[in-house]
């Protein structure tokens, strides 16, 4: 974990040595943001501060130097946490539900809660819900299309997990990482995306 | 004035009908048959946005949101709170008392305070400054709900509406304004919380959609208007009146960020930034929202 932290902070301050034009702005609007904003409920003001990964896309406009990038990326693939007892196939109907919620980690809520993975919010999943977003790709026929093997249940568990060890600045949220998603949901999810008789690969 | 309210009383009941109406449609089953999931999904969008845009249209002449601006006005020129004064020598940027046109140049650099203010950071600056009031006591509950509007929104309300079908002209002259603009571009830009999140993940890129609900983007100057347009803005859902400090509030809630200071100088930069790029575009008033 030591090593983990060590050489994304080194990575991290590459990035800022990286872009010292634009940085003026960026530091200034950061302790802006820092002076003006207050915790509330369950979101305190740590979620301010920027780690390695954030403050290298922040700093690279999501297009960071190359070579940090894979760095940070290789970081984040090794912090992934798979299952200990090697199963990744939860259960579908489950994985459903914490798809459609989109409940979690707001000032607004309580924390006891289940939080939800918000996976409708920005991706087309099961054929039967026609509300869903567009800034992910269309999930559907996800299994279908890619099969069942135990390295595409590891890969997909692991995107869920941290979609950042796979595309280092993605839009999508780090489920696992950031504590939002449990191992039992990420395994639940999965089986949505992945289980034959999931409604997503029918 | 009297014009006014009744105007608004009509369009309120207006609005009561429609939102029975879309009562009706959410209670109709929703889901589409399978295979034409995804042609479903743009067409019930489709119908939905059609619907609101309509009944939006209806609504242009007599928005509820003029009740906000006559309660805005009567609260401009009364003489209130522990300086017992009115509003009327606020200075908007225009000189004081100015009001026509003054919405759609803000914000602004006011050498007075020093700052760039977007309107609704003026008005509250005005209300301490003439009027006596405390900021921290306006910042207290400063978002309309249930249990009543603050006067900071209709007073938004009513300077705004004094602005109605004059054309966007964000000052940039100023360095602090120009910096302003920089420095709003940096906030939107910055990604960080837990889902590591900025304005621009939802925001930064053409045709995205959260659900059904179309997203602007706002680094474009076809859409940054859209972020200008309609506010502030009487929302559907809930029934409340709305302004730009809300919205932004809204979404760093849904950012999951923590809570950004009421009328900061981080929400005048974010906003300068947004305002400047729909500079140009024709402001309709305060308007309806979803």
């Amino acid at each position: 974990m030591k090593t983990f932290q060590a050489s994304i902070f080194g990575a991290a301050a590459l990035a800022i040595a990286f872009s010292a034009q634009a940085g003026d702005d960026s530091d200034q609007a950061v302790s802006m943001i820092k002076r003006d904003f207050h915790a509330k409920g369950i979101a305190g003001m740590d979620r301010l501060n920027e780690d390695g990964l954030q403050a290298m896309c922040n700093r690279g406009r999501n297009k960071p130097p190359k070579a940090v990038a894979d760095r940070l990326q290789q970081d984040q693939m090794q912090a992934i946490k798979y299952p200990a007892d090697g199963k990744f196939l939860g259960d579908w109907k489950s994985g459903e539900g914490i798809a459609q919620n989109g409940r979690g980690m707001t000032w607004s809520d309580s924390g006891t809660a289940a939080n939800g993975g918000s996976c409708y919010n920005c991706h087309q999943i099961g054929p039967n819900e026609t509300s869903f977003g567009n800034i992910g790709n269309s999930l559907h026929h996800f299994g279908k299309i890619r099969g069942n093997s135990p390295e595409i249940q590891k890969y997909t568990y692991g995107k869920i997990y941290n979609a950042k060890a796979f595309s280092l600045c993605s839009n999508m949220p780090r489920f696992g990482h950031s504590g939002t998603l449990t191992e039992k949901q990420i395994k639940d999810l999965v089986a949505l995306l992945l289980d034959p008789d999931s409604p997503v690969n029918k | 004035m009297s014009s006014i309210k009744l105007r608004a009383v009509v369009a309120l009941s207006g609005l009561a009908l429609a939102c029975a109406v879309n009562a009706q449609q959410a209670a109709a089953p929703k889901k589409a048959p399978a295979p034409a999931a995804k042609k479903a999904a743009s067409e019930s969008k489709d119908a939905v946005t059609a619907e609101f845009e309509k009944f939006r249209e209806m609504m242009e002449d007599a928005s509820p949101a003029e009740l906000f601006e006559a309660k805005g006005e009567e609260l401009w020129k009364t003489r209130r709170g522990p300086k017992n004064a009115s509003l009327e020598q606020c200075d908007l940027g225009l000189g004081p008392g100015v009001l026509k046109g003054a919405y759609v140049q803000m914000p602004r650099y006011f050498a007075d305070a020093g700052q760039v203010m977007d309107v609704e950071r003026r008005i509250v600056h005005c209300m301490v400054t003439l009027q006596g009031f405390k900021a921290e006591d306006l910042a207290r509950q400063p978002f309309s709900t249930e249990a009543g509007t603050p006067d900071p929104v209709s007073l938004v309300t009513y300077v705004a509406g004094q602005s109605r079908g004059m054309k966007i002209a964000i000052p940039q002259k100023h360095a602090k304004e120009r910096e302003a603009y920089r420095l709003g571009r940096e906030i939107f830009n910055f990604r960080a919380g837990a889902w590591d999140f900025s304005c621009a993940s939802c925001h930064g890129e053409d045709g995205r959609r959260i659900r059904t609900q179309e997203l602007p983007n706002l680094t474009s100057r076809k859409d940054a208007i859209r972020a200008f347009q309609g506010w502030p803005g009487y929302r559907m859902t809930g029934g409340l009146m709305h302004t730009l400090q809300w919205r932004m509030n809204d979404c760093f809630r849904q950012q999951r960020f923590p809570e950004p200071g009421y009328a900061s100088e981080t929400i005048a930069d974010l906003l300068t930034y947004m305002g400047v790029n729909a500079n140009g575009y024709v402001y309709k008033g305060p308007g309806i929202k979803r």
